[in-house]
């Protein structure tokens, strides 16, 4: 093989995968707690009270991170999902498995979050607005994956239906994006976007950035233990399993 | 700086049910995350542990 070249599909053996995740589990790690770290000493202690929302609106620290995650969870194991139908590979499969867990903490956390911070400042925990509604029905997808592959005994054919329900479920992702554009909603736009400056102070749009980059290493580091796990758990017949087993 | 005490810090201007109640839940979740992944993998090992598999050891006797 030419040695410029990377094959990808040489970390598509799950033996292989499980060795190099469990190299880059302690770094992410590692960075998700140094950076959460950071980003509740910037959001809860450096950044000033807001004007208008007094300190209610620190719950954005977690919320913002918390609801960016739910929809990046999504698509990227809709992505794996899809890698498994097309390639019919294993892995694909398995990290598509791995993400759903944790992709619906971080919906009913952006809920949660939601929730305590639509008390105080709409009046209402909540409100059947177009962002909220179809959050909620984020969360109803990431449990229809799972309950849909869990209710599958051919682990294969669990993998090739909940792949195909992920993929549908995608069009699920620009209607939350969006819904706060296309519909007039009571929850507000979005402060920070691509395509024009953050209408926001410094330290808060900071200690936010930090903490959704926090969550993100989180996301990447629990995913991989997940999947290191089904991998464990689906070839414990192969012989390398085995080892892995009776050494640890 | 914003606090001028801790108890000042812990009420979070009026809003600390609020504010603590989410960074709360969220330290709960991922908590219970991180656990219920520490229960699953010992769940295999346990598995494993209850089956022996041959080794070169049991072969060769």
């Amino acid at each position: 093989m030419p040695s410029k070249e990377i094959n990808w599909f040489h970390y598509a053996a799950p033996q292989r995968f499980y060795t190099l995740a469990g190299r880059m589990v302690p770094w992410f790690g590692a960075a998700a707690l140094l950076l959460a770290a950071a980003g509740l000493y910037l959001g809860l202690w450096l950044a000033p009270t807001d004007a208008q929302q007094g300190d209610a609106y620190r719950i954005i620290f977690v919320h913002v991170p918390a609801a960016w995650m739910s929809m990046v969870v999504y698509l990227v194991m809709a992505f794996w999902g899809g890698v498994g139908l097309v390639f019919n590979s294993r892995l694909s499969s398995m990290m598509a498995c791995a993400l759903a867990p944790t992709g619906a903490l971080m919906t009913f956390l952006a809920l949660w979050t939601g929730a305590l911070w639509g008390k105080p400042t709409w009046g209402a925990w909540w409100v059947w607005d177009a962002r909220l509604t179809s959050e909620l029905v984020l969360l109803f997808l990431y449990i229809g994956f799972m309950a849909l592959h869990a209710s599958i005994d051919d682990t294969r054919r669990a993998d090739r239906a909940a792949g195909l329900l992920a993929l549908v479920g995608v069009v699920n992702i620009p209607i939350i994006y969006f819904s706060v554009k296309w519909w007039n909603t009571l929850h507000q736009g979005a402060s920070v976007s691509l395509t024009k400056a953050p209408s926001m102070a410094t330290p808060m749009l900071l200690g936010m950035l930090v903490m959704a980059l926090a969550f993100w290493m989180y996301c990447i580091a629990v995913a991989l233990v997940r999947a290191r796990i089904i991998v464990l758990e689906r070839e414990r017949h192969t012989t390398w399993v085995q080892r892995e087993l009776e050494a640890a | 700086m914003n606090w001028s005490s801790w108890s000042d810090f812990a009420a979070m201007g009026g809003y600390g049910l609020y504010v603590w109640g989410s960074m709360g839940m969220c330290a709960l979740a991922l908590a219970a995350e991180l656990s219920s992944l520490k229960l699953r993998r010992r769940a295999i090992r346990r598995e494993a542990g209850g089956k022996p598999v041959a080794t070169l050891q049991d072969i060769k006797t």
